[in-house]
C-alpha cells in the first residue's frame, strides 16, 4: 500500500537528465570555440610559415643580421625586429614590475579602504585607455620631454615607447598582484604581527612571499602584453628595422612590422607577405616560453596556506 | 593534577600579569565586561567557556591584536609585572608589547619560508644578524618545542612541508625563540589530531617550568589536564577563577558546575 508513492517518488526523472545532458553540451560547445579558436590560428601560423621556411633558409632567419625582405637581394634575419622587440618590452617591465608591485603592497596592506576605493577605478580607467593614445602621448609628449635631457634622442625612439608601455601594463600588475595578495589570509599576518613585526615588515616578509604564484602570474601577464604591445611602438619607436639594443635607437618591433606588412599591398603568397607568419609565429613562441615559465614558477611556489 | 598539599594561597604567588575592570569593544559591541583576573608567574592559566563568550577576545588584549582593526576599543587595565606597567595605555608601542608576549593560533601559520628561518624570524625583526646567535637560539627553541630530532636534517625546506602537528609545534619554537615573559595560546590544539595533540600539551607541562602561559581551550579535559588555574567565562563576564581542581570539583558558582558537568544551556 504504501510501497507505490514511494518508488513513484525515487522514479527516475527522465526529463531532468536531459535537461542536465543539453546543459553540458552548451557549455562544451562555448569552451570548444575557444579552444577552437587557439587550435586554428596555431595551425594557420604554422601552415604557412612552413611556407615561408621553405623559401628561406632556419639558419638564416635566426642569424642574418638584415631585415630587408622586400629589397631584390631580400634578407631575413628576425633578431633585427627581436631586438627591438626585446628592448623596448625591458624598459617597459624595468617600469611596470617595480611599479605595479610596490602599488599592490601600497593598495594592499597599507592604504586605507576609502584610498583603495578611490584608486581602483582610477586604475582601470588607465588600463581602458586605447593603446594607440598612449603611442601618441609618447611620441609627443615623453619623447619631446626626454629631448630635454638628451637632445640628440631621435624622434622615434625604443626608450620613450618603452617608458610608456611601462605606464600602460602598471594597472595590470597592480591588479593581479593586489587580488594575490589579498587572498593571503589574515591569520598569517596577524602571526607575524604577534611577533613584533611592523606592517611594512609583514608586508615583505609574509605578505609577499606568500602571494608570490600571484605575483610571478602578474608579471608574465605583463611580459606578454609587452613583447605583443603593438601601437605604442609602432607609433613612438618608428617602423625601421634595426638591429640594436640601444634604448634611444629607433627601431621596429616585431608586431609593428606584422602591421605594417598587414596593412601594405603586399601581394598574398609573395616571400615578403609570408614573412609576417613567421614574425607571427617568432612571437607566439616567445610568449609560449613566457607562460611556460610562469607555470613552472607557479607550480614550484605554488601557496600552501 | 594538584595534590591537595601542594596548593597555596593564590594570594601568596607572584603575579605576571593582571587584568583590571576590563572592558572591550567591537565598535558598539561590548565583548568583556568588567573582567579582573590574575595571571600568575610560571603557572598555567585555562580559559574555558561556551564559544562566543569573549575567550579569544580577552587573549588578543594581551599582546594589542586589536589595535590592527579598527574601531576596536579598550578600557581599563592589563597591568605587566614586575615592569608595573598598563599594557593597553596609548603611551605603550603594541610592537614592543608583541616582542615580550608570544602568541600561538588556533591554526597553525607558519610563513612561507624555511623552517630555519620561520624560527629565526623574531631575531631577525629585531635585528639579529649573526648565523651563529640565530642557529643557537633556533636550536634551543625548536628543542623546547621538541621538534628538533624530527627537523635538524632539514631545517631548509619549507615550512608547510611539515605535518599539522609539526606546525604547530614550530609556530610555538617561533614564539620561543624570542624569550617571551608571557605566552598566550588560543586553541593550539583545535586543529590537530589526537596524538599531535597529546604531545602539545606534554609541551606546554615542560614548558610552565619557565614561562608564565593563558591557553584558551574549548576542551574541558585539557583544561583539566595542563592548567594550575581555570577562569569560566559566559557572554563577556569572568564567572569564576581558582586553581583548576577547585574549578573543576568543587564550583562555588552553579553557572560553572553546570557547564562542567556538560548540563549547561
Ligand atoms: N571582529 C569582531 N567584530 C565584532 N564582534 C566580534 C568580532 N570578533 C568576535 N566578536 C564577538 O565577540 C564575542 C566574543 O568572541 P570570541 O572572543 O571570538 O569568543 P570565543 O573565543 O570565546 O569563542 C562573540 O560574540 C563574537 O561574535
Ligand atoms: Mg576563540
Amino acid at each position: 500500500m504504501s510501497q507505490a508513492p514511494i518508488a513513484g517518488r525515487l522514479a527516475y526523472r527522465r526529463s531532468r537528465h536531459i535537461r542536465e545532458q543539453i546543459i553540458e553540451w552548451l557549455l562544451l560547445s562555448s569552451a570548444l570555440v575557444a579552444v577552437a579558436t587557439t587550435v586554428g590560428i596555431v595551425f594557420i601560423l604554422v601552415k604557412e610559415s612552413l611556407v615561408f621556411f621553405g623559401q628561406v633558409s632556419i639558419i638564416d632567419f635566426l642569424t642574418d643580421s638584415q631585415w630587408t625582405p622586400l629589397f631584390s637581394d631580400p634578407h631575413f634575419g628576425i633578431w633585427v625586429l627581436l631586438s627591438g622587440t626585446l628592448t623596448s618590452s625591458a624598459i617597459a617591465l624595468c617600469v611596470a614590475i617595480p611599479v605595479g608591485t610596490t602599488l599592490a603592497i601600497y593598495l594592499s596592506e597599507f592604504a586605507s579602504a576609502r584610498v583603495r576605493e578611490t584608486a581602483k577605478p582610477i586604475l582601470e580607467l588607465l588600463a581602458g585607455i586605447p593603446t594607440i593614445v598612449f603611442g601618441y602621448f609618447a611620441l609627443f609628449f615623453v619623447t619631446p620631454l626626454l629631448k630635454i635631457i638628451y637632445p640628440e634622442l631621435p624622434g622615434f625612439n625604443l626608450l620613450s615607447a618603452g617608458l610608456v608601455m611601462g605606464v600602460m601594463i602598471v594597472p595590470y600588475i597592480s591588479s593581479i598582484s593586489e587580488d594575490a595578495m589579498r587572498a593571503v589570509p589574515m591569520s598569517l599576518r596577524e602571526g607575524a604581527y604577534a611577533m613584533g613585526a611592523t606592517r611594512l615588515q609583514v608586508a615583505l616578509n609574509v605578505v609577499v612571499p606568500a602571494a608570490f604564484s600571484g605575483l610571478a602570474a602578474a608579471y608574465i601577464l605583463g611580459i606578454s602584453r609587452a613583447v605583443g604591445e603593438t601601437m605604442i611602438v609602432a607609433v613612438a619607436a618608428g617602423m625601421q628595422p634595426n638591429l640594436t639594443f640601444n634604448p634611444t635607437d629607433q627601431a621596429a618591433t616585431i608586431t609593428a612590422y606584422i602591421v605594417q606588412v598587414a596593412k601594405g599591398d603586399l601581394p598574398h603568397g609573395s616571400v615578403g607577405y609570408q614573412t609576417i607568419f613567421a614574425a607571427g609565429l617568432t612571437l607566439f613562441l616567445l610568449t609560449l616560453v613566457f607562460n611556460l615559465m610562469g607555470y613552472f614558477l607557479r607550480k614550484r611556489f605554488r601557496e600552501e596556506y | 593534577m594538584n595534590d591537595e598539599q601542594k596548593k597555596p594561597d593564590p594570594s601568596t604567588l607572584e603575579k605576571k600579569a593582571a587584568a583590571l575592570a576590563l572592558n572591550f569593544f567591537y565598535g558598539q559591541k561590548q565583548a568583556l565586561k568588567n573582567i579582573n583576573l590574575p595571571i600568575y608567574d610560571r603557572k598555567v592559566t585555562a580559559l574555558i567557556g561556551p564559544s562566543g563568550c569573549g575567550k579569544s577576545t580577552f587573549l588578543r588584549c594581551f599582546n594589542r591584536m586589536h589595535d590592527l582593526y579598527p574601531g576596536t576599543r579598550y578600557e581599563g587595565q592589563i597591568r605587566l609585572y614586575p615592569d608595573d606597567v598598563n599594557l593597553l595605555d596609548k603611551a605603550v608601542d603594541p610592537i614592543e608589547v608583541r616582542m615580550r608576549l608570544s602568541m600561538v593560533f588556533q591554526k597553525p601559520n607558519p610563513f612561507p619560508k624555511s623552517i630555519f628561518e620561520n624560527v629565526a624570524y623574531g631575531l631577525r625583526i629585531r635585528g639579529e644578524k649573526r648565523r651563529s646567535v640565530l642557529m643557537d637560539k633556533v636550536e634551543e627553541a625548536l628543542k623546547n618545542a621538541a621538534l628538533w630530532n624530527e627537523v635538524k636534517d632539514r631545517l631548509d625546506e619549507l615550512a608547510t612541508t611539515l605535518s599539522g602537528g609539526q606546525q604547530q609545534r614550530l609556530c610555538i619554537a617561533r614564539s620561543l625563540a624570542s624569550e617571551p615573559e608571557l605566552l598566550l595560546f588560543d586553541e593550539p590544539t583545535s586543529a590537530l589530531d589526537p596524538i599531535a595533540t597529546a604531545s602539545i600539551e606534554e609541551l606546554i607541562h615542560q614548558l610552565r617550568e619557565k614561562i608564565t602561559i593563558l591557553i584558551v581551550t574549548h576542551n574541558m579535559q585539557q583544561a583539566a589536564r595542563v592548567s594550575d588555574f581555570t577562569a569560566y567565562m559566559y557572554l563577556g563576564d569572568l564567572i569564576e577563577f581558582g586553581w583548576t581542581d577547585d574549578v573543576f570539583f568543587r564550583p562555588k558558582e552553579k553557572q560553572t558546575e553546570d557547564y562542567i558537568t556538560g548540563r549547561f544551556g
